[in-house]
This record gives C-alpha cells, structure tokens and sequence, in this order.
C-alpha cells in the first residue's frame, strides 16, 4: 500500500492521534463463521446493561469497513470460509482479530467433522485467543483488555502465560506477525 | 430458486448486522414491496451427524450439546433419552425432574433473548437492553447450578450430574419472583406500547389452515392457534407428573407470537415452582452399559423453537450407527418464505426474527436426487459447484 508521509514531525503528531483514537474507541465487528451460538450470544452480552463495553468505548457495528477488530467465533465451516475472507479482506488496515471460544481455537468438540477448517488462525493471523466454551464475558472483554494494553505499548500482543483472577484458563496470543503499524 | 432478472435484489448475508449468525436471504422487491423471498442456509454445516458416528456414545452427549448454544439442554436431553430407551435403563425421578427443570429455565433464557432480539429488530432498543439485563438473571441461575452459563451439560447417559439442594431451590424461587415481575412489565409493554403494537400487529398473519399447510411448529404455530406441544401431546420426563398447560393464541400475527412465548414464560416459572416443591426423592444416576445394544430409537422433546426430534440407530458397538436431527427451525422456513410476499421490506428483520431462526440447528445437509448420474462420493469442488448451479 502506498502511503503519503507527511514531513516527519506531522507524521508523528498523527500516528500519535490516530493510535489515541483508536485504542479509545475501537470498533468491533462479529463474525459467526459456524459456532454453535453460546459464544455469540456471550459477546452480545457484554454489550447489555450488566457488561456494557460501550462505556469503554467499544462499539459493535454492522460494517467491515469502518472495523478495527474483528471478533469471530466457530470452528470455520466451508461455507463460511469465503464470507470471514471477504469481510477480513474488506476491513482497513491495521486490523486486529479476536478468536473467541474453544471451536476458533482449534476447532474445539467439531474437531475432525468433515466440512470445518479447524481454528481461525489457520485462515488469519489471530492477535488474542479467548477459551472457554463459551467464554465468560468477562473473558470476552479482557481479551479486548489485553489487545488494547498492548496497542497502547505500540505494539501488536506479546505471548503471555496467564491464569486466576476468575478466568480459568490461559489467555495467550502470538500470531508471528511484525508489528507493522506502531 | 432463480431469480427474476427484471426485479430488483436485495441480498442480506451471510455476515449483515441484522443477523447474529451467517445466513444469505434474497429479497424480490417492487418498490418498497416485496414481491418474492429466498433462504440459502448452509453456512453452519458442521457435519455433527457424520462426527457422531466417529465418536462413542458418551462423546456424543457433548456434541450434541454444542449443535446449538441457546437450546443446548433440550438436544442433549432428546439424545439421552433415545439412548437410554436403546439400552433399556430405568432413569430416577429425580434426574428425570432436574432435567424438566433445567429445559424450563432455558425456555425462560431463550424466550427473553428471543424478546430482546426481536425488539432490536423492530428498532426497539430499550427492550432489548431490559430483556437482556434481566435475563442474566436465569443466565446466573443456571450457572450456579450447573457452573456455566451456556453449555450446562446437565445430562449424562443415565442421569444428570448435579444436585439440586434447598439452597439452591430458595435462590431459583428467588430469581423467579423477579423474573415473573418483570416478565408482567414486558407483557403490559408488548400489549399496550403503540410503536411497537404498530410494528407487530397484522404483520405477517398466518391463518392456522396455513400453519398447518406450511407445517410451522413450536411458538410460531401455536401463535396461529394450533394447539401443538409435546410436552402435552407426548409427555416425556416428568411432564406427565408436572404438565405445562399449551398457550395459544388466535391472532396470528408477530403480536400473537410475542403474546405466546411470553406466556409460554410464565407457564414455565409455574412448572418450576412446583418441581422445586414437589421433586421426589432418590438417586441422580443409574448404570448404562458401554455399548448400547443394536436397534433404533426415536425420541422427541419441545425445544424452545418446537419439535426437536432425534432418530438414533445403534448396531451394538460403542459408538451410534447413524444419528439424525430434525431440529425446529428449519421447518419454520418456509412460513417466513411464505408470508414475506406483500410486505414492505422494514418488516423483513421482524418476520425473519418472529421465528426465533436458530442457523446453528437448522444446517444440515439435504441430498436431493437429480437425474439418473448421482455419485455417492462428492469432492468439495465439485459439492460447491453444484451448489453455485443450484442457487443461480
């Protein structure tokens, strides 16, 4: 992609809003690319009165294009492989997925059922893992946590090891991928 | 399935706002009018069934759980219940009351998810965040007697795994109370609010000769005044001890499918109480064999949405021969397809959602026979190809 730089000093000044901006208020987008539905009701509850992410400006909306981070859940069935390529393909750059629940970790309880992928990051690079089946959402928002502290650092999340505090599992991520915006 | 070229598309799906979970709907519009609808569901597919037959039988039980996350106890329960009538096993009362009582609570959980959702639709935002604050009442509920909010895995071949003690009975009575509150509150808001009454009524309206053509069932048809419900019809667990009464109601219209399922709610915290009251004493489990012996079975529950139904076949071993799923949502399909025509297009997301679609359960692959040529072995490039020919 080309991009027109500005004289440096500029440049920083709007690398430095725009990555304010961002961690901010991200958007979010969800994507169902075959889970069972725990999940997606579970991430539609932390928008809800009890959760309520908005107050942190975490916004789900309808459009790939105006998405910061996609969150998908399920274990990617055929089918829906094209459709979660399109709406990855069509969200703008830098963009940031979030696998949510056991089947977008590894295909979960379908593993080996003969029209999945198996796993979210065997089609994109997943930036924070989420288990659970489903995920608490708690858990859901500590992932966004996580991705967003480590934004915050300028960079994309280092692979943590993490347990207690009341989620119990392992929150870790690591996608190989280099930092390419901070 | 081919669409007119003259007419003007609308294409929904698979990842649009309105839908939850991926499914692609064509509208036909004349105007603002819709004048023709098609569904192409399939993006759910996982093949539980052929990983059924890969797993044992008490592997199964949590597949089948996770064929949906919002109706998840009914499926493992129409499972058990198939396996344990193969093996011949004898479940205690009081498993078989935990288990009425778990598939009441989740009727409570998907009715007031169903309520929120279904208001967000109509654009009725406040609802939707009402509904579903107090449904993390039941969520909480269910969560401390089982442990997880979602996938309960309440049920095991021959039983269920936990207890209910009175502590817990004092908390659901508790939860109850106010759940019936608050489920008095959305009645009276459903009934008398006239935005959403003018969203709702006469909206859709299915005459019962037509739910009974279209073979709609659960809330949908019962809306429509066919008083079908087999938990009456055919009582399964204890539901001959604690029976629920069948709501119906004779409008027809998206105003009449509210009216049921939140009435449907109340006769459900009824039956709760008195299984909590009246739940008979002794053991939670009995002994099932490891391999279940050769025969077929059907079993059939009320899920939320309808008649699940489940056909098992056994042929002696440790892992089922063949498992088929009927599950409610697809055969409420072709009521949406049906009575989509000559309505305006912003009734599409509420029509759609009258139903309470539930993709996770309905995708399952249908073979349809063609011509003499039909293999039995299809590559996938060859199974997407004939799907592309298919829906052209």
């Amino acid at each position: 992609m080309v991009q027109q730089t500005l004289n440096s000093s500029w440049q920083n000044v709007l690398t430095k809003v725009t990555a304010w901006a961002r961690i901010n208020s991200p958007w979010a987008i969800h994507f169902n690319s075959g889970s069972c539905n725990g999940c997606d009701i579970q991430i539609l509850a932390t928008l809800t009165p009890r959760y309520d992410v908005e107050r942190f400006g975490i916004k789900l909306q309808g459009s790939p294009r105006h998405a910061d981070v996609l969150i998908c859940t399920g274990p990617v069935t055929m089918q829906a492989r094209d459709a979660l390529l399109r709406t990855y393909e069509q969200m703008p750059e830098p963009k940031f997925v979030i696998a949510v629940g056991s089947c977008g970790l590894s295909g979960g309880v379908f593993h080996g059922c003969y029209n999945i992928v198996g796993g979210i990051n065997e089609l994109l690079p997943v930036d924070v893992f989420v288990p659970g089946c489903p995920p608490r959402p708690e858990g859901i928002i500590y992932g966004v946590a996580v991705l967003l502290e480590a934004l915050k650092a300028g960079k994309r999340p280092e692979p943590i090891q993490w347990s207690g505090g009341g989620l119990d599992g392992v929150l870790h991520s690591g996608s190989g991928l280099e930092d390419h915006h901070g | 399935m081919t669409a007119d070229t003259n007419k003007f598309v609308i294409p929904i799906g698979p990842q649009h706002p309105a839908l939850k979970e991926p499914a692609n709907f064509e509208f036909w519009v004349d105007g603002e009018i819709v004048t023709g609808a098609s569904v192409r569901l399939g993006y759910v597919h996982r093949g539980i069934e052929k990983g059924a037959e890969a797993r044992t039988w008490t592997q199964n039980l949590y597949l089948m759980e996770r064929i949906c996350g919002i109706c998840s106890h009914v499926h493992a329960t129409a499972y058990t219940l198939g396996v344990e009538k193969l093996a011949g096993v004898e479940v205690p009362p009081r498993a078989n009351a935990i288990r009425q009582l778990m598939a009441e609570l989740e009727r409570i959980h998907s009715h007031m998810l169903w309520l929120g959702v279904a208001a967000h639709e109509g654009g009725f935002d406040t609802l939707f965040m009402y509904s579903w604050r107090d449904r993390e009442t039941v969520m909480d509920l269910l969560e401390k007697i089982s442990g997880n909010k979602v996938h309960y895995s309440a049920n095991l071949l021959g039983g269920v795994k936990f207890d209910i003690t009175p502590e817990l009975a004092a908390e659901v009575h508790k939860g109850l109370d106010f759940l019936e509150e608050r489920n008095r509150f959305y009645l009276k808001v459903v009934t008398t609010d006239e935005t959403f009454i003018g969203r709702t009524r006469d909206i859709g309206t299915m005459t019962t000769e037509k739910a009974e053509f279209l073979g709609a069932i659960g809330p949908t048809a019962r809306a429509s005044g066919v008083a079908r419900d087999i938990r009456v019809d055919a009582p399964y667990l204890t539901y001959d001890q604690f029976p629920v009464k069948v709501m119906t109601h004779t409008s027809g219209d998206l105003h009449g499918r509210f009216i049921v399922r939140i009435h449907e709610t109340f006769e459900s915290i009824r039956v709760i109480r008195e299984i909590l009251d009246h739940i008979p004493q002794g053991d939670l489990t009995t002994r099932v064999p490891r391999r279940i012996p050769a025969g077929e079975a059907v079993s059939r529950v009320e899920a939320p949405r309808g008649e699940l139904l489940y056909f098992i076949a056994s042929n002696g071993s440790e892992k089922p021969e063949r498992v088929k799923v009927r599950t409610p949502s697809l055969c409420n399909w072709s009521t949406v397809l049906s009575l989509a025509i000559g309505l305006k297009l912003a009734d599409m997301p509420m029509l759609l959602s009258g139903i309470d679609p539930c993709f996770s359960c309905n995708d399952r692959s249908i073979r349809l026979k063609r011509g003499q040529q039909d293999p039995q072995v299809w590559s996938w490039e060859k199974l997407r190809q004939y799907g592309i020919e298919y829906y052209r």
